[in-house]
């Protein structure tokens, strides 16, 4: 259920009326079905299962996330600095 | 009673109709061993991969040898890559690489090559052509020569265009002595490059997963390499190359046949961006992917850094680094060290790679 | 774009990040949890970095019936190995499938004795080779969780465009919700807060979870699959629970919203209805599974072959539904290792590379 991986969106078209999208993962290219994500456009980023886009991916969330825990390792950090100080 | 005029009549020529002839496809009469084999051996094989030997036209190769002592390394392949050409080789290249390595594997030169081929009735003549091209090219660049050969032809439908068979001969020199056995607790295990290249490749020439990249097969002769290798590190103790069932399968058998554990560190081993989304992509790992240009050497760890400057020198070893080491405990396993500091076991390539949805 | 992973994905796999997360799970800690993911994907990859074994010893993870490969009912496996032993039919299907043991054979078996299986990465491929091959009936095993639904759903409908008379559809697909209330429903259930499963969410949303997160008084976490996404699920998990709060958090936002994409809902509603389904080990869980609606039951294999007469026989030593709903752990089986092997399985978890029990013979698992 889940073998789905990140790409980005490279080209729009339509197949017997199907939009489709060439996706680059990374050094490896293929078609994808684009069809539940239809406003998708070169650029995007969308998570593929199975030659299916299940949604779009936001580079935003992505990120805000990575930075609310990187936070968190800071945090632990500045408590780890404040324990050796008062035990020194 | 007049005498007329004699003429012999010679039914081996032209008679009544003259028969096609088949220059554009190979068919079964090819491997009938007639005048149309004659001229196939003649045309495509002897034109591209002919040397003295070949030219003496017996039914076995006679070589002298150069000393009476010594030993015989031998080995033999049977190559039915599907399809027969795939980015950065073909199965002529690939059958001549494999034979030469598996010899080299040994510490012998590789000397002498049979090739034996099963034709599929249909094949275009200019694909067996570029078979045959590639192979001698890939005679010339390692050094060695066909010797011997065969061909039959089969119905359509019985080969993928062409199996090969090879058979390869090399000698090894007095006093040198390796083998999957010989790894010694506390050798270093290097890598001479990337991983999984040759099978990513294949997967793409298929068609059948419908995917593109830039990756091309790794198939090269190995025996230059090796041969620098050794002279520069004599004693080295195993050298395998890491072909169907990939690193994993083929350190495991090693750490089976010397009674050791391996240990790895996944950070350390080299793959390419392109052949790891590919893996991700279609549920593969790695590891288990078939390589046919790829050298594992284990050796005692002080030697390791003179061994890494041999390869580094040589086209096929430029990114050759040191991936692990071997230890006493738990023998026959073969660790790898995650990123995150735990332990996975690795075992065996069991059955078939295929693609999974999870 | 060059072969470069974006930053903003590379960092779900950055290993300070990991142990951050993983630092701030042991101070949070206090007592002991039982959680459960139920996706196979999210199995595969806590084995394949061995994150189990960093966790605090207080929470245990019990791999749930995650792998629509190991729930496919034994009944379905036959009727699939029945369509592709007919002359002149094409059986096509994920790789998973492939070596799924049935009564008696496997799909490898059957392509050994002459019989056409052809694996497939995308459904929309199986199409494909109906097109090329008018001559032959294409079936196309449609088997996985809500997230290869769509997938499955789009061949049909593309089949249909084309105008194909030769293809259909062996209808396998299971739900998940339905899964997780039979589990948390259960007398025996230990469960108590659940990893959702992240590409599932994709395509339904999570609007189907805080119902039963209520009524079960079980808090759950929307889970991703890089090594960062996974012990960020756990650790949203883990917080609730010790802060008592029964509530359902999206660790995966970056994928995942609230409502799902509603396009993808809307095709699965047009193709697919819910019916009850046979899931292997477990038995049948009331509308957990898709069947095909009127408007395209011609698509059904089931109707367009005989697929009766089948004698289903499940290996009695094989504990699959047990391990499947958490009640045993692989390694506690008697054929574990022994009997039953990747090489010899006698059921499907030990088949698919993220069933429990091959995930924990693959992985070194060897003791409980």
């Amino acid at each position: 259920m889940c073998l789905g991986i990140p790409g980005k969106i490279e080209s729009v078209y339509e197949d017997h009326g199907t939009k489709m999208a060439n996706i680059d993962f990374g050094g490896v290219q293929r078609e994808a079905c684009i069809e539940v994500i239809p406003d998708a456009k070169p650029g995007d980023w969308t998570i593929i299962h199975a030659g299916f886009a299940l949604n779009l991916l936001s580079e935003e969330e992505a990120r805000e996330t990575l930075d609310i825990l990187e936070q968190m390792g800071d945090l632990d950090e500045l408590e780890a600095m404040k324990k050796q100080d008062q035990s020194g | 009673m007049s005498k007329k005029s004699f003429k012999p009549v010679n039914m081996q020529g032209p008679v009544c109709p003259v028969p096609h002839r088949h220059t554009d496809t190979v068919v079964i009469g090819h491997g009938s061993g007639g005048a149309m084999t004659r001229d196939l051996i003649r045309n495509i094989f002897q034109s591209h991969l002919g040397n003295a030997y070949l030219e003496q036209g017996n039914d076995a190769a006679r070589i002298a040898l150069q000393s009476a002592s010594g030993e015989l390394a031998v080995s033999t392949d049977s190559h039915v890559v599907f399809p027969i050409f795939y980015p950065g080789g073909d199965i002529g290249r690939l059958a001549v690489c494999g034979t030469v390595n598996d010899v080299a594997m040994l510490g012998a030169e590789p000397a002498f090559l049979t090739a034996g081929f099963i034709l599929e009735e249909g094949l275009p003549m200019e694909n067996l052509t570029r078979v045959i091209e590639s192979m001698a090219a890939a005679c010339e660049e390692s050094g060695v020569q066909i010797v011997a050969g065969d061909t039959k032809v089969v119905e359509k439908g019985k080969a993928d265009g062409v199996f090969i068979n090879t058979a390869g001969f090399g000698l090894i020199p007095p006093g040198r002595d390796l083998g999957g056995q010989l790894a010694q607790p506390g050798d270093a295990v290097l890598i001479s490059g990337t991983l999984g290249d040759h099978g990513i490749a294949v997967l793409q020439a298929r068609g059948d997963l419908g995917f593109e990249s830039g990756i091309q097969s790794d198939v090269a002769p190995l025996n230059k390499m090796i041969a620098a290798l050794l002279e520069a590190v004599p004693d080295v103790h195993v050298l395998r190359d890491p072909t169907r069932g990939g690193l994993a399968t083929t350190l495991k058998e090693i750490a089976c046949q010397s009674q050791i554990s391996i240990h790895l560190e996944e950070e350390a081993i080299p793959v390419k961006p392109a052949v790891r989304t590919a893996c991700d992509m279609l549920g593969f790992d790695p590891l288990y992917l078939a390589n046919e240009g790829k050298l594992i050497v284990v050796l005692p760890e002080n030697k390791a850094e003179i061994a890494l400057e041999v390869l580094h020198k040589s086209p096929y070893g430029a990114m050759a680094t040191r991936i692990g080491l071997v230890a006493e405990a738990d023998p026959e396993q073969v660790l790898l060290k995650t990123p995150y500091g735990t332990t996975r076991i690795l075992d065996m390539l069991s059955g078939e790679i295929l693609p999974r949805i999870c | 774009m060059a072969n470069q992973i974006p930053d903003f994905l590379s960092g779900y796999r950055n290993a300070k990040l990991v142990k951050t997360v993983l630092a701030e799970m042991h101070q949070t800690v206090t007592q002991p949890w039982t959680l459960m993911e139920i996706c196979g994907g999210q199995t595969h990859a806590i084995m394949q970095y061995g994150l189990d074994q960093l966790l605090p010893d207080e929470i245990e993870l019990v791999h749930g019936p995650g792998c629509p490969v190991c729930v496919t009912s034994l009944e379905l496996i036959d009727q699939a190995l029945m369509i592709a032993k007919q002359p002149d039919v094409i059986f096509t299907s994920f790789g998973d499938m492939l070596r799924v043991p049935g009564s008696s054979e496997d799909l490898f078996s059957i392509r050994a004795a002459g019989g056409q299986v052809r694996v497939v990465y995308a459904p929309i491929d199986a199409v494909k080779i109906a097109a090329q091959n008018p001559d032959k009936q294409v079936v196309f095993f449609a088997i996985g969780f809500e997230t290869t639904a769509p997938a499955n759903a789009m061949a049909v409908i593309q089949a249909e465009k084309l105008g194909l008379t030769n293809f259909s559809i062996l209808p396998a697909n299971v739900l998940v919700p339905p899964a997780i209330e039979a589990i948390l429903s259960s007398p025996q259930n230990r469960i108590q807060g659940f990893l959702a499963a992240g590409h599932v969410s994709a395509i339904m949303g999570y609007w189907e979870y805080p119902p039963l997160a209520e009524k079960y008084q079980t808090p759950m976490a929307v889970t991703g699959f890089e090594p960062l996404d996974l012990v960020n699920g756990i650790l949203a998990t883990v917080r609730m629970l010790e802060e008592g709060r029964v509530a359902v958090e999206n660790a995966y936002s970056r994928v995942v919203t609230y409502e799902g994409n509603k396009i993808a809902q809307q095709m699965l509603a047009k193709v697919f209805k819910p019916v009850d389904r046979n899931w292997r080990g477990i038995g049948t869980i009331p509308l957990s599974g898709y069947g095909l609606q009127e408007a395209y039951q011609r698509f059904d294999a089931t109707q367009r072959f005989d697929t009766s007469g089948i004698q289903t026989e499940e290996s009695e030593i094989c504990i699959a539904g047990q391990v499947l709903r958490g009640i045993m752990k692989p390694s506690q089986c008697p054929a574990f290792g022994t009997l039953c092997t990747p090489q010899t399985p006698l059921g499907a978890p030990m088949v698919s590379s993220e069933g429990a029990c091959a995930a924990y013979y693959r992985y070194g698992r060897k003791s409980s």
